[in-house]
């Protein structure tokens, strides 16, 4: 029966993941194609010719809004209300930034410190925290080597590391 | 796109009936290899295959680079997505609250749209409320949707607002003059008393002022000054600033 087995197989359990793990790609591609021609065989389809559909040139628009240009609907005069006047104010710039956006993109952003000062701050930072998290072993030795900025000096003491006893 | 814009050209500015057509052909070539710029359509034509067809009389506009539509006046709104309106909430069921904003069906406002909001947390909106919100689905087929926040979940100025103050109607192309960049009506209005106003575009309009008799003058001034000149405009301003009236 085991011998027989290998010939009565049905096609629906071949076409099954795992029988088809042994196969080569040339058995698996017409498999493929033999199952494609199965399906196309059965579906339905219209008989009609190929309509290709129009492009439309005219787009409609149902809205006054971007017609017109009208601005933010919430006003406030004299300062009346200065929430709402700040949102006026930030409301229509926003418009006015959408029509100059293309001269804008390549600007750089606003900085409220310049690129040095940032820089030096950096420096000290990455210095502390270095220090901070380094063992007492080793903050004596980052002091030291501060003050040799051509390391000159090189640190030749032997790792610490785990010896075996001898026996 | 000569010939299109063309057509149009020699109309903008005159007055326009419903039923009106430009119909231009537009070169048929094989595969498509005309390149034609858009035409943006705005409220007042409409498509019809290849032609446009007016719908409403009014006078034909044009905004560069590819814009037109008809400036005409009515009072009745029709909501539009995209535009903000000032609502009145009178219901409030479940998930949603009804609101009114002039149209021909109520909108709902799902109470997840307002910023801040979320399933444990309630925004404070009672019946009666005034809400400023926009349009995210308006059409004929469907029943219009409100949102009082914008596509990032920011407020923008939208949401109940409102304690005091007055509501009042006007006509929508008084609205659209009041809302316009550089509107010349609201730079006279400020120089009258200091107030706040909020203008939806379903032809709502709200006022507040420091007293009760200013607020209503804003009111009044605000209706008369529509079929006036500029002139007689100004004139009118100028007596209400001075406290003749």
């Amino acid at each position: 029966m085991a011998k027989d087995g290998a010939a009565k197989l049905s096609k629906n359990l071949l076409r099954m993941k795992f029988m088809q793990r042994g196969l080569d790609a040339e058995l698996k591609k017409q498999l493929d194609e033999e199952e494609k021609r199965i399906i196309s065989d059965e579906h339905w389809f219209l008989d009609l010719p190929e309509l290709k559909a129009k492009e439309n040139y005219i787009i409609e628009e149902r809205s006054y809004a971007p017609c017109e240009d009208l601005v933010f609907g919430r006003m406030s005069f004299r300062g009346f209300n200065p929430e709402v006047e700040k949102l006026m104010l930030l409301m229509n710039t926003h418009k006015e930034e959408e029509d100059d956006e293309e001269e804008d993109n390549v600007s750089r952003m606003e900085t409220d410190i310049t690129d040095e000062e940032m820089a030096r701050r950096y420096e000290s930072l990455v210095e502390s925290m270095r220090k901070k998290f380094a063992k007492k072993r080793d903050r004596s030795a980052i002091t030291k080597n501060k003050e040799d900025v051509n390391c000159d000096a090189v640190d030749n003491r032997p790792k610490k590391a785990f010896l075996k006893p001898q026996y | 796109m000569d010939p299109v814009h063309a057509c149009f050209k020699e109309k903008i500015g005159e007055v326009l009936l419903p039923g009106d057509v430009f119909s231009f052909r537009l070169p048929e070539s094989g595969d498509g290899s005309v390149k034609t710029d858009k035409i943006i359509c705005g409220p007042g034509l409409r498509r019809n295959g290849e032609e446009v067809q007016v719908c409403k009389s009014g006078i034909l506009r044009h905004k560069p680079p590819n814009m037109y539509w008809i400036d005409s006046q009515q009072r009745r709104y029709v909501p539009a997505k995209g535009e903000s309106v000032i609502g009145i909430v009178t219901a409030k069921s479940g998930d949603i609250f009804k609101v009114d904003v002039g149209g021909s069906e109520q909108a709902s406002l799902s109470y997840l749209a307002f910023e801040g909001a979320t399933k444990r947390n309630r925004p404070n909106v009672q019946v009666g409320d005034l809400v400023y919100g926009q349009f995210t689905i308006a059409n004929k087929d469907m029943e219009p949707e409100l949102v009082c926040i914008d596509s990032c979940g920011r407020a923008n100025g939208m949401g109940v607002f409102g304690a005091d103050g007055l509501l009042f109607k006007l006509s929508l192309g008084l609205v659209r003059r009041l809302l316009a960049p550089q509107s010349e009506i609201v730079k006279d209005l400020e120089k009258i008393f200091p107030f706040e106003l909020v203008v939806g575009m379903n032809g709502r309009v709200w006022v507040k002022s420091k007293t009760v008799q200013q607020t209503l003058i804003m009111t009044n001034v605000l209706e008369t000054c529509e079929n006036m000149t500029s002139q007689q405009r100004q004139t009118l301003f100028k007596r209400v600033a001075e406290g003749s009236l």
